[in-house]
Protein backbone atom coordinates (compact mmCIF):
# COMPACT_ATOMS: atom_id res chain seq x y z
CA UNK A 1 0.00 0.00 0.00
CA UNK A 2 0.71 3.87 -0.89
CA UNK A 3 -0.13 6.81 1.48
CA UNK A 4 -2.52 9.18 -1.08
CA UNK A 5 -3.48 12.49 -0.66
CA UNK A 6 -6.92 11.24 0.39
CA UNK A 7 -4.95 9.14 3.08
CA UNK A 8 -2.62 11.80 4.83
CA UNK A 9 -5.68 14.00 4.83
CA UNK A 10 -7.64 11.11 6.95
CA UNK A 11 -4.54 10.72 9.17
CA UNK A 12 -4.28 14.54 9.79
CA UNK A 13 -8.10 14.51 11.04
CA UNK A 14 -7.79 11.21 13.19
CA UNK A 15 -5.01 12.69 14.47
CA UNK A 16 -7.02 16.18 15.98
CA UNK A 17 -10.31 13.95 16.64
CA UNK A 18 -8.01 12.09 19.44
CA UNK A 19 -6.44 15.48 20.45
CA UNK A 20 -9.94 16.69 21.00
CA UNK A 21 -11.53 13.79 22.91
CA UNK A 22 -8.48 13.51 25.22
CA UNK A 23 -7.12 17.31 25.68
CA UNK A 24 -8.19 16.87 29.24
CA UNK A 25 -5.77 13.78 29.87
CA UNK A 26 -2.86 15.00 27.91
CA UNK A 27 -2.90 18.45 29.78
CA UNK A 28 -2.88 16.86 33.00
CA UNK A 29 -0.73 14.54 32.15
CA UNK A 30 1.95 17.42 31.36
CA UNK A 31 0.71 19.22 34.83
CA UNK A 32 1.91 16.29 36.74
CA UNK A 33 5.74 16.92 35.53
CA UNK A 34 5.16 20.04 33.49
CA UNK A 35 2.90 23.25 33.06
CA UNK A 36 -0.18 21.56 32.13
CA UNK A 37 -1.00 23.08 28.90
CA UNK A 38 0.46 20.34 26.28
CA UNK A 39 -3.39 19.57 25.59
CA UNK A 40 -4.44 22.67 24.87
CA UNK A 41 -1.20 23.46 22.50
CA UNK A 42 -2.12 20.61 20.79
CA UNK A 43 -5.75 20.86 20.73
CA UNK A 44 -5.08 24.78 19.17
CA UNK A 45 -2.83 23.14 16.72
CA UNK A 46 -4.40 20.36 15.10
CA UNK A 47 -7.29 22.16 14.96
CA UNK A 48 -6.18 25.09 13.33
CA UNK A 49 -4.07 22.11 10.77
CA UNK A 50 -7.37 20.52 10.09
CA UNK A 51 -9.27 23.80 9.43
CA UNK A 52 -6.36 24.20 6.68
CA UNK A 53 -6.18 21.27 5.23
CA UNK A 54 -10.22 20.53 4.72
CA UNK A 55 -10.11 24.19 3.00
CA UNK A 56 -7.37 23.69 0.64
CA UNK A 57 -7.11 21.20 -2.17
CA UNK A 58 -3.88 19.33 -2.68
CA UNK A 59 -2.21 16.94 -5.47
CA UNK A 60 0.56 15.98 -3.05
CA UNK A 61 1.37 14.65 0.75
CA UNK A 62 4.06 16.78 0.60
CA UNK A 63 2.34 19.93 0.75
CA UNK A 64 -0.51 18.73 3.02
CA UNK A 65 2.74 17.88 5.28
CA UNK A 66 3.76 21.41 4.93
CA UNK A 67 0.94 23.06 5.50
CA UNK A 68 0.49 20.92 9.19
CA UNK A 69 4.28 22.27 9.95
CA UNK A 70 3.58 25.71 9.30
CA UNK A 71 0.11 25.37 10.81
CA UNK A 72 1.40 23.55 14.20
CA UNK A 73 4.91 26.36 14.28
CA UNK A 74 3.11 29.21 14.03
CA UNK A 75 -0.32 28.08 16.54
CA UNK A 76 1.00 25.94 19.11
CA UNK A 77 3.10 27.70 21.62
CA UNK A 78 5.22 25.79 23.47
CA UNK A 79 7.78 23.39 22.34
CA UNK A 80 5.50 20.65 21.23
CA UNK A 81 4.77 23.55 18.16
CA UNK A 82 8.30 23.82 16.52
CA UNK A 83 8.97 19.60 17.61
CA UNK A 84 6.03 18.88 15.98
CA UNK A 85 6.33 20.85 12.90
CA UNK A 86 9.93 20.62 12.81
CA UNK A 87 8.91 16.79 12.14
CA UNK A 88 6.21 17.90 9.80
CA UNK A 89 8.42 20.06 7.50
CA UNK A 90 11.21 17.05 7.11
CA UNK A 91 8.68 14.47 6.51
CA UNK A 92 7.14 17.33 3.79
CA UNK A 93 10.40 17.19 2.14
CA UNK A 94 11.82 13.91 2.35
CA UNK A 95 8.18 12.70 0.22
CA UNK A 96 8.21 15.76 -1.91
CA UNK A 97 8.09 14.83 -5.74
CA UNK A 98 6.69 11.73 -5.21
CA UNK A 99 2.64 11.38 -5.80
CA UNK A 100 1.92 8.60 -3.33
CA UNK A 101 4.26 7.96 -0.83
CA UNK A 102 5.59 4.23 -0.32
CA UNK A 103 6.42 1.95 2.70
CA UNK A 104 10.11 3.04 1.88
CA UNK A 105 9.82 6.63 1.29
CA UNK A 106 7.59 7.16 4.49
CA UNK A 107 10.28 5.27 6.42
CA UNK A 108 13.03 7.88 5.31
CA UNK A 109 10.59 10.86 5.82
CA UNK A 110 10.25 9.49 9.83
CA UNK A 111 14.03 9.21 9.65
CA UNK A 112 14.21 12.66 8.66
CA UNK A 113 11.87 13.62 11.03
CA UNK A 114 13.75 12.49 14.07
CA UNK A 115 16.90 14.35 12.77
CA UNK A 116 14.78 17.53 12.86
CA UNK A 117 13.43 16.48 16.50
CA UNK A 118 16.95 15.99 17.56
CA UNK A 119 18.23 19.22 15.85
CA UNK A 120 15.58 21.41 17.36
CA UNK A 121 15.56 19.95 20.58
CA UNK A 122 19.02 18.28 21.25
CA UNK A 123 17.03 15.31 23.19
CA UNK A 124 18.29 11.62 22.41
CA UNK A 125 16.20 8.43 23.21
CA UNK A 126 15.69 7.28 26.28
CA UNK A 127 15.41 11.24 27.60
CA UNK A 128 11.42 11.19 28.28
CA UNK A 129 10.34 12.81 25.21
CA UNK A 130 8.14 11.91 22.28
CA UNK A 131 11.26 10.67 20.73
CA UNK A 132 11.11 7.62 22.81
CA UNK A 133 7.93 6.89 20.81
CA UNK A 134 9.18 8.10 17.38
CA UNK A 135 12.70 6.30 17.41
CA UNK A 136 11.19 2.83 18.69
CA UNK A 137 8.42 3.39 15.70
CA UNK A 138 11.07 4.19 13.14
CA UNK A 139 12.72 0.89 14.15
CA UNK A 140 10.06 -1.04 13.51
CA UNK A 141 9.66 0.75 10.10
CA UNK A 142 13.00 -0.28 9.17
CA UNK A 143 12.43 -4.06 9.96
CA UNK A 144 9.78 -4.11 7.83
CA UNK A 145 9.23 -3.87 3.56
CA UNK A 146 5.54 -3.13 3.92
CA UNK A 147 3.13 -1.21 6.04
CA UNK A 148 1.53 -2.83 8.83
CA UNK A 149 -1.29 -1.55 10.88
CA UNK A 150 -1.12 -3.62 13.90
CA UNK A 151 2.47 -3.30 14.51
CA UNK A 152 2.48 0.21 14.16
CA UNK A 153 0.01 0.67 16.82
CA UNK A 154 1.70 -1.76 19.56
CA UNK A 155 5.16 -0.48 18.88
CA UNK A 156 3.88 3.19 19.84
CA UNK A 157 1.39 1.88 22.33
CA UNK A 158 4.42 0.02 24.52
CA UNK A 159 6.70 2.84 23.88
CA UNK A 160 4.51 5.38 24.98
CA UNK A 161 3.78 3.18 28.34
CA UNK A 162 7.48 2.80 28.65
CA UNK A 163 8.42 6.36 29.35
CA UNK A 164 6.31 6.11 32.44
CA UNK A 165 9.31 4.87 34.05
CA UNK A 166 12.03 7.00 32.42
CA UNK A 167 13.87 9.85 34.34
CA UNK A 168 13.46 13.48 32.18
CA UNK A 169 16.69 14.70 31.06
CA UNK A 170 14.96 17.28 27.74
CA UNK A 171 12.43 19.63 28.64
CA UNK A 172 10.14 20.89 31.13
CA UNK A 173 9.85 17.86 33.24
CA UNK A 174 13.71 17.78 33.54
CA UNK A 175 13.68 20.20 36.37
CA UNK A 176 11.73 17.78 38.18
CA UNK A 177 14.49 15.30 37.86
CA UNK A 178 13.62 12.16 39.76
CA UNK A 179 10.40 13.44 40.57
CA UNK A 180 9.23 12.65 36.82
CA UNK A 181 9.56 8.98 37.10
CA UNK A 182 6.23 7.55 37.40
CA UNK A 183 4.81 9.88 35.17
CA UNK A 184 3.91 9.46 31.38
CA UNK A 185 5.32 11.84 29.14
CA UNK A 186 2.57 14.04 27.36
CA UNK A 187 4.42 14.44 24.26
CA UNK A 188 5.09 11.05 23.95
CA UNK A 189 1.43 10.17 24.41
CA UNK A 190 0.31 12.59 21.72
CA UNK A 191 2.81 10.59 19.59
CA UNK A 192 0.97 7.83 20.26
CA UNK A 193 -2.06 9.22 18.85
CA UNK A 194 -0.82 10.31 15.67
CA UNK A 195 0.53 6.70 14.95
CA UNK A 196 -2.00 5.29 16.35
CA UNK A 197 -4.20 7.26 13.85
CA UNK A 198 -1.86 6.76 10.97
CA UNK A 199 -2.75 2.51 11.95
CA UNK A 200 -6.38 3.36 11.95
CA UNK A 201 -5.85 4.89 8.03
CA UNK A 202 -3.68 2.13 7.15
CA UNK A 203 -6.54 -0.42 8.32
CA UNK A 204 -9.69 1.15 6.30
CA UNK A 205 -7.39 1.28 3.03
CA UNK A 206 -6.25 -2.17 3.27
CA UNK B 1 25.05 54.72 12.54
CA UNK B 2 23.41 51.79 12.50
CA UNK B 3 23.14 48.90 15.10
CA UNK B 4 22.83 45.47 16.25
CA UNK B 5 19.27 45.03 16.83
CA UNK B 6 18.02 43.26 19.98
CA UNK B 7 15.13 41.08 19.97
CA UNK B 8 13.82 39.93 23.67
CA UNK B 9 11.33 36.43 23.48
CA UNK B 10 9.81 35.02 26.82
CA UNK B 11 6.52 33.02 27.38
CA UNK B 12 5.20 36.54 29.03
CA UNK B 13 4.72 39.74 27.15
CA UNK B 14 4.84 41.37 30.69
CA UNK B 15 8.54 40.26 31.25
CA UNK B 16 10.05 41.26 27.78
CA UNK B 17 7.81 45.17 28.21
CA UNK B 18 9.50 44.98 31.73
CA UNK B 19 13.49 43.98 30.27
CA UNK B 20 12.77 46.79 27.75
CA UNK B 21 11.79 49.70 29.87
CA UNK B 22 15.19 48.70 32.18
CA UNK B 23 16.88 48.92 28.78
CA UNK B 24 15.28 51.99 27.44
CA UNK B 25 16.73 53.61 30.59
CA UNK B 26 19.93 53.64 29.34
CA UNK B 27 20.09 52.58 25.64
CA UNK B 28 18.20 54.94 23.43
CA UNK B 29 19.25 54.11 19.50
CA UNK B 30 19.67 50.53 19.74
CA UNK B 31 16.08 48.99 18.08
CA UNK B 32 14.73 46.89 20.83
CA UNK B 33 12.03 44.65 20.07
CA UNK B 34 10.22 41.84 22.06
CA UNK B 35 8.18 38.88 20.85
CA UNK B 36 6.10 38.22 24.26
CA UNK B 37 3.42 35.02 24.49
CA UNK B 38 1.38 33.24 22.33
CA UNK B 39 -0.47 34.61 19.19
CA UNK B 40 -3.47 35.04 21.74
CA UNK B 41 -1.32 36.62 24.11
CA UNK B 42 -1.19 33.13 26.52
CA UNK B 43 1.68 31.80 27.96
CA UNK B 44 4.48 30.41 25.29
CA UNK B 45 6.03 31.78 22.41
CA UNK B 46 5.00 32.65 18.79
CA UNK B 47 7.68 32.36 15.86
CA UNK B 48 4.88 34.42 14.25
CA UNK B 49 5.64 37.20 16.74
CA UNK B 50 9.35 36.84 16.83
CA UNK B 51 9.51 36.97 12.49
CA UNK B 52 7.69 40.32 13.09
CA UNK B 53 9.98 41.22 15.84
CA UNK B 54 13.41 40.64 13.85
CA UNK B 55 11.81 42.62 10.55
CA UNK B 56 11.28 45.19 13.60
CA UNK B 57 14.66 45.60 15.07
CA UNK B 58 16.68 44.77 11.70
CA UNK B 59 19.51 46.53 10.44
CA UNK B 60 22.34 45.97 8.09
CA UNK B 61 24.28 44.84 11.78
CA UNK B 62 22.35 42.09 11.91
CA UNK B 63 20.19 40.81 15.06
CA UNK B 64 20.26 39.27 18.27
CA UNK B 65 18.02 36.93 19.56
CA UNK B 66 17.16 36.75 23.54
CA UNK B 67 15.21 33.73 25.16
CA UNK B 68 13.77 32.67 28.42
CA UNK B 69 12.95 29.23 28.61
CA UNK B 70 13.53 26.07 25.68
CA UNK B 71 10.67 26.17 24.33
CA UNK B 72 11.74 29.61 23.18
CA UNK B 73 14.85 28.96 21.62
CA UNK B 74 13.19 26.43 19.43
CA UNK B 75 11.07 28.90 17.90
CA UNK B 76 13.55 31.67 18.03
CA UNK B 77 15.49 29.01 15.58
CA UNK B 78 12.44 28.21 13.36
CA UNK B 79 12.50 32.02 12.78
CA UNK B 80 15.44 32.26 11.62
CA UNK B 81 15.62 29.23 9.36
CA UNK B 82 12.39 31.02 8.18
CA UNK B 83 13.65 34.15 7.21
CA UNK B 84 15.95 35.35 4.50
CA UNK B 85 19.08 37.03 6.68
CA UNK B 86 21.96 35.12 7.51
CA UNK B 87 23.17 37.94 10.17
CA UNK B 88 21.00 36.97 12.81
CA UNK B 89 21.59 34.81 15.77
CA UNK B 90 20.59 33.39 19.16
CA UNK B 91 22.36 34.32 22.36
CA UNK B 92 22.16 31.24 24.94
CA UNK B 93 22.35 33.62 28.04
CA UNK B 94 20.45 35.02 31.13
CA UNK B 95 17.26 36.67 29.26
CA UNK B 96 17.71 40.03 31.61
CA UNK B 97 21.26 39.82 32.32
CA UNK B 98 21.93 38.99 28.92
CA UNK B 99 19.96 41.63 26.66
CA UNK B 100 20.69 44.51 29.17
CA UNK B 101 24.46 44.21 28.17
CA UNK B 102 23.74 43.14 24.50
CA UNK B 103 22.28 46.29 23.68
CA UNK B 104 24.76 48.37 25.42
CA UNK B 105 27.84 47.00 23.35
CA UNK B 106 25.44 47.16 20.73
CA UNK B 107 25.01 51.06 21.67
CA UNK B 108 28.89 51.48 21.12
CA UNK B 109 28.49 50.82 17.38
CA UNK B 110 29.98 47.30 17.98
CA UNK B 111 29.05 43.82 15.64
CA UNK B 112 26.94 41.35 15.88
CA UNK B 113 30.29 39.39 17.34
CA UNK B 114 31.14 41.73 19.60
CA UNK B 115 27.68 42.03 21.05
CA UNK B 116 27.07 38.57 21.47
CA UNK B 117 30.46 37.91 22.76
CA UNK B 118 29.66 40.53 25.41
CA UNK B 119 25.95 39.20 26.19
CA UNK B 120 28.17 35.82 26.74
CA UNK B 121 30.38 37.77 29.37
CA UNK B 122 27.49 37.69 32.30
CA UNK B 123 28.09 33.85 32.62
CA UNK B 124 31.28 34.90 33.82
CA UNK B 125 30.89 37.92 35.73
CA UNK B 126 34.26 38.06 36.90
CA UNK B 127 35.25 38.68 33.93
N1 LIG C 1 14.03 19.35 23.97
C1 LIG C 1 13.04 18.53 23.62
N2 LIG C 1 13.24 17.54 22.70
C2 LIG C 1 12.24 16.70 22.35
N3 LIG C 1 10.99 16.76 22.87
C3 LIG C 1 10.74 17.70 23.80
C4 LIG C 1 11.73 18.62 24.23
N4 LIG C 1 11.17 19.45 25.15
C5 LIG C 1 9.89 19.05 25.28
N5 LIG C 1 9.61 18.00 24.48
C6 LIG C 1 8.33 17.29 24.32
O1 LIG C 1 7.29 18.26 24.39
C7 LIG C 1 6.33 17.89 25.36
C8 LIG C 1 5.76 19.11 26.05
O2 LIG C 1 5.06 19.88 25.11
P1 LIG C 1 4.27 21.20 25.53
O3 LIG C 1 3.68 21.02 26.88
O4 LIG C 1 3.32 21.49 24.43
O5 LIG C 1 5.40 22.32 25.55
P2 LIG C 1 6.07 23.11 26.81
O6 LIG C 1 7.00 22.15 27.43
O7 LIG C 1 6.75 24.26 26.17
O8 LIG C 1 4.94 23.50 27.71
C9 LIG C 1 7.08 16.97 26.31
O9 LIG C 1 6.19 16.03 26.91
C10 LIG C 1 8.11 16.29 25.43
O10 LIG C 1 7.63 15.09 24.84
MG1 LIG D 1 3.64 22.16 28.54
Amino acid sequence: MELQVQHALNWIEKTNEKIQTNKDYLSALDRAIGDGDHGLNMARGFQEAVGKTTSSSYTSVSDIFKDVAMTLMSKVGGASGPLYGTAFLKMSMAVKGEDSVSHERFTKGVEEAINGIIQRGKAKEGDKTLLDVWTPVLRMLQEQSDFEADSLENTAKSAMESTKDVMAIKGRAAYLKERSIGHLDPGSVSSYYLFASLAEVLKEGE
Amino acid sequence: MSHVGIVLISHSSKVVEGIKDIIRQVVHDVPVEVAGGTDDNDIGTSVEKVQGAIERAYSEKGVLLFFDLGSARMNAEVAIELSEYDNIKIADVPLLEGSYVGAVESGMGKSLEEVLESAKSVLNPNH
